[in-house]
């Protein structure tokens, strides 16, 4: 079952390559590469965050060990983001990268979302886990904070043409999911089942 | 007036049929014996759906070393928000736009104001072929062989009055038509404007093809401006109104959001847009250049030597 999910998870990555052989990228092919894979690592920290209220909703466990691979697929297509924009918007200078980061709000948004998952996706093995213990849990829950600064990311680059449909629906989603995280609501939907 | 030129400038842009017979090559290599033989019917199949003719004699002062962006990337790739905010949604949608009958009405200060039918407008001056560089807002850029011809001409005909001192653009807005009016981005119709000496310079085109053909839909059909200095928003698509003013008008994206889209808006790296830098820009359709480094945007555009006289002493910062 892994396995499969492991494979479809690279489904988004093959297409782009099948598309990018076939001549399916389109008029501006650096565009569709960056925003699809920005898509899919939203995609899948949605997934990731996902785990739990199903978890909770369910009464099973096993969703749970789905969540470390759908949140290192989301931290793969960050990076593959975040390498695209850096390779072919800025050319590997790091020093305009940096400037981009601070001046315009949701390069910054974006950038903090993805040096926040670093730490993450390093503490992500069962090693790290035990090492850090208590403070694993509470390190990892940096990703409620990620999910809002990438909200914010995606919500001001598309607020310039007021082209807010797509990304209200992931901020409704991101909101529901991280809700699930509030006691009282995380309560309810563990009793729901458990009565 | 040279009406005649050099046939050998031409040569230096692609035309779309060179550029189709170099798709078809590449469709028939990839699908070897098989497509070669297929690639007959390829061709039938583009000319059966090839649009109108449109006469146009290439003007050798408008001539551009670069290689002309691909037919299918100018007319696949559009910002028209009348038909949806996506890329593709112009070339999908604008079917039911009515190109024909059509007016333009020019009023305002003018000596003579006049309501132009389109068929009167394509004959009003010689409609010569003028290859541009269009930088849009958002980083991109082509190159297009644009037919029609300076918007001066239309302006000299009806006469500006000493007061007039802009022109403003107004684009068709009927819900029937476009389909995107009802999102509410832009509070329609769409508005653009110039300054009359932006409007009188040269440069200013009076839009009516494409590649030697009627514009497509997509591309702002029947007619439109053209404004290469400025970036692409400027040039007002599918325009029914021309108004002179004494007042500067109100455009439509300067009501969006008055501090990322200046009236000016011309191209200009210096001057950032507040979420994106302007000093580089990727050209469409060119799959090499989508991995090399980005080009520098040049300060007008490149056309610094016709229009920067027309901004001396203003403070280009400023006046975005």
């Amino acid at each position: 079952m892994k396995v499969l999910v492991f494979l479809l998870a690279l489904l988004p990555l093959g297409r782009l390559i099948w598309l990018g052989f076939n001549d399916g990228l389109g008029a501006n092919p650096v565009e569709l590469i960056t925003r699809s894979t920005g898509t899919w690592a939203l995609v899948f920290l949605c997934l990731t965050l996902a785990m739990t209220p199903l978890r909770l909703l369910t009464n099973t466990a096993a969703w749970i060990r789905y969540r470390r691979m759908l949140g290192l697929f989301s931290f793969f297509y960050a990076c593959l983001h975040f390498g695209i924009w850096l390779w072919l918007d800025q050319d590997f200078d790091l020093v305009e990268m940096l400037k981009d980061v601070v001046k315009r709000p949701f390069i910054t948004m974006g950038f903090i979302s993805f040096v926040l998952l670093i730490p993450l996706a390093l503490t992500s093995t069962h090693w790290a886990q035990r090492k850090l213990a208590r403070r694993w849990a509470q390190l990892h829950r940096l990703i409620y904070f990620i999910a809002c600064t990438v909200i914010l990311h995606y919500w001001w680059h598309k607020a310039g043409k007021n082209d807010l449909d797509t990304v209200t629906i992931y901020a409704i989603v991101l909101v529901l999911l991280l809700s699930c995280r509030i006691p009282y609501i995380r309560k309810l939907l563990s009793k729901q089942f458990t009565i | 007036m040279r009406t005649h030129l050099p046939k050998l400038l031409a040569s230096e842009i692609t035309p779309k049929a060179v550029f189709e017979g170099r798709r078809d090559l590449i469709k028939s290599a990839a699908a070897g014996a098989f497509g070669l033989a297929l690639a007959p019917w390829f061709s039938r199949e583009a000319l059966a759906s090839s649009p109108q003719k449109l006469i146009a004699t290439p003007n050798p002062n408008f001539i551009l070393k670069d290689e002309s962006t691909g037919y299918q990337y100018v007319t696949g790739y559009n910002n028209f928000y009348e038909f949806g905010t996506e890329k593709s949604d112009p070339a999908a949608n604008t079917g039911s736009l009515q190109t024909r009958p059509w007016t333009v009405t020019i009023e305002g200060l003018v000596k003579k104001p006049v309501t132009l039918d389109i068929d009167t407008l394509l004959k009003l001056a010689p409609m010569e072929e003028r290859v541009y560089r269009m930088r849009c807002v958002e980083g991109w850029s082509m190159v297009i062989p644009w037919d029609g011809y300076s918007l001066s001409k239309l302006l000299n005909y009806v006469q500006p009055l000493g007061s007039a001192k802009f022109v403003e653009f107004i684009s068709l807005a009927d819900r029937k038509q476009m389909p995107g009016l009802r999102s509410q981005i832009i509070d329609w119709p769409y508005r653009e404007g110039l300054r009359l000496d932006e409007a009188m310079n040269p440069l200013t085109l009076l839009t009516f093809g494409l590649y030697g053909e009627v514009l497509p839909k997509q591309n702002g059909a029947p007619v439109r401006i053209v404004v290469p200095w400025k970036y692409g928003f400027k040039s007002a698509k599918s325009i029914v109104t021309i108004r002179l003013t004494e007042e500067m008008p109100k455009t439509s994206w300067s009501q969006f959001d008055a501090r990322e889209y200046g009236f000016y808006s011309n191209v200009n790296p210096l001057v950032n847009h507040p979420r994106w830098s302007q000093a580089t820009e990727r050209r469409i359709g060119d799959f090499k250049a989508a991995f090399a480094p980005k080009m520098k945007t040049q300060m007008f555009n490149g056309y610094a030597d016709q229009v920067a006289s027309m901004y001396t002493g203003m403070d280009l910062k400023k006046f975005y």
